[in-house]
């Protein structure tokens, strides 16, 4: 039973670890290269299966924009190149991260709107119950 | 009032999930805006599906409006709206381009054999590359391009009659084109 128990999880880890990425045989340079592809992979969006990273896709795109992304890498052009060729074609929606500019403003800034308007509101309730019932003239009115 | 707080938090959250699910009910959230409205097309040079020998280029096209429709035979998608642009093809007073994306050219000519060839010209992109300038990420997608080469009007996904004559067929008569479209 153990034993049955060992291999099921072995079997399972092992189908995770390979299901984990889709790896294409690029031929890179080095190792660092390597490590800089699938860090800029990771920042971006396929937008085939729009849950998924580009490092993790097996979507046909996405197979295509790694290779193209690897070219260009080989190219010699930096990551914020290679994000903008995208973003041209794409749109910021490939970027995980979306740049900070007026258009994505309520993106970036609205849950701190909400956060500031949950603390006024909770200030607000906890000045009123720390004023003694009898200085409220109606309850109805002050209660809330 | 204390009775009503909870209740009138209990209101707030229907109103908001059902403000979501119309959200999401009322537009498809996987769509995704192109940056190239209003920009030129990118240049393209791709071989005719026919005549693979002969290429077709966007200098090409230029001085009169087109259409360019994104396929490919293995695309489902497409199958569902090849009847609407067999229906439609000779009405809408411009050229329909064909663009067989990622396909094999023996597959695409079987495909279109089967379902009819409503298109004026057909180029083949067997690799994908050149759909990428455009942003092409899935098929069917259908692009209005003007007679300078700038791209007007991109649709994402089935084109329905309906999308015809609401969004294509008024941008048409705004280039000067009649389309034999009722409004």
């Amino acid at each position: 039973m153990k034993g049955m128990l060992r291999t099921a999880t072995l079997v399972l880890l092992l189908g995770t670890a390979l299901a984990s990425s889709a790896v294409d045989a690029l031929p890179f340079k080095n190792a660092a290269q390597e490590v800089r592809f699938q860090d800029l992979t990771r920042q971006l969006r396929c937008l085939v299966c729009q849950n998924e990273d580009l490092a993790d896709s097996d979507a046909k795109l996405a197979k295509d924009l790694r290779y193209e992304i690897f070219q260009q890498m080989q190219a010699g052009r930096s990551n914020a190149q290679i994000k903008q060729w995208l973003v041209d074609r794409y749109g910021d929606y490939v970027l995980y991260k979306p740049p900070l500019k007026p258009s994505n403003y309520p993106l970036w800034f609205s849950p701190f709107v909400l956060l500031l308007l949950g603390a006024l509101g909770v200030g607000i309730y906890l000045r009123r119950r720390a004023q003694p019932p009898a200085a409220a003239g109606s309850d109805e009115d002050q209660d809330w | 009032m204390k009775l009503y707080l909870p209740l009138a938090i209990f209101l707030a959250l229907v109103g908001l999930f059902g403000f979501g699910l119309w959200w999401n009910s009322a537009h498809n959230p996987t769509l995704v805006p192109s940056p190239l409205i209003g920009k030129p097309a990118p240049a393209w040079n791709l071989p005719l599906l026919y005549q693979p020998a002969k290429t077709l280029d966007k200098a090409d096209m230029l001085g009169k409006p087109y259409i360019v429709n994104v396929f490919a035979s293995w695309c489902f998608a497409c199958a569902d709206e090849h009847p609407v642009l067999m229906a439609y093809s000779h009405d809408l007073g411009v050229p329909l381009i064909g663009y067989d994306y990622k396909d094999k050219a023996t597959d695409a000519l079987a495909w279109l054999q089967q379902h009819g060839d409503p298109y004026t010209q057909v180029v083949a992109d067997e690799s994908g590359r050149t759909a990428i300038n455009f942003g092409v990420y899935g098929a069917p997608e259908t692009y209005l391009i003007n007679a300078r080469g700038i791209i007007l009007w991109k649709h994402i996904g089935p084109l329905t009659p309906g999308v015809i004559r609401d969004e294509l067929a008024p941008r048409l008569r705004k280039l000067g084109i009649q389309p034999r479209i009722g409004a």
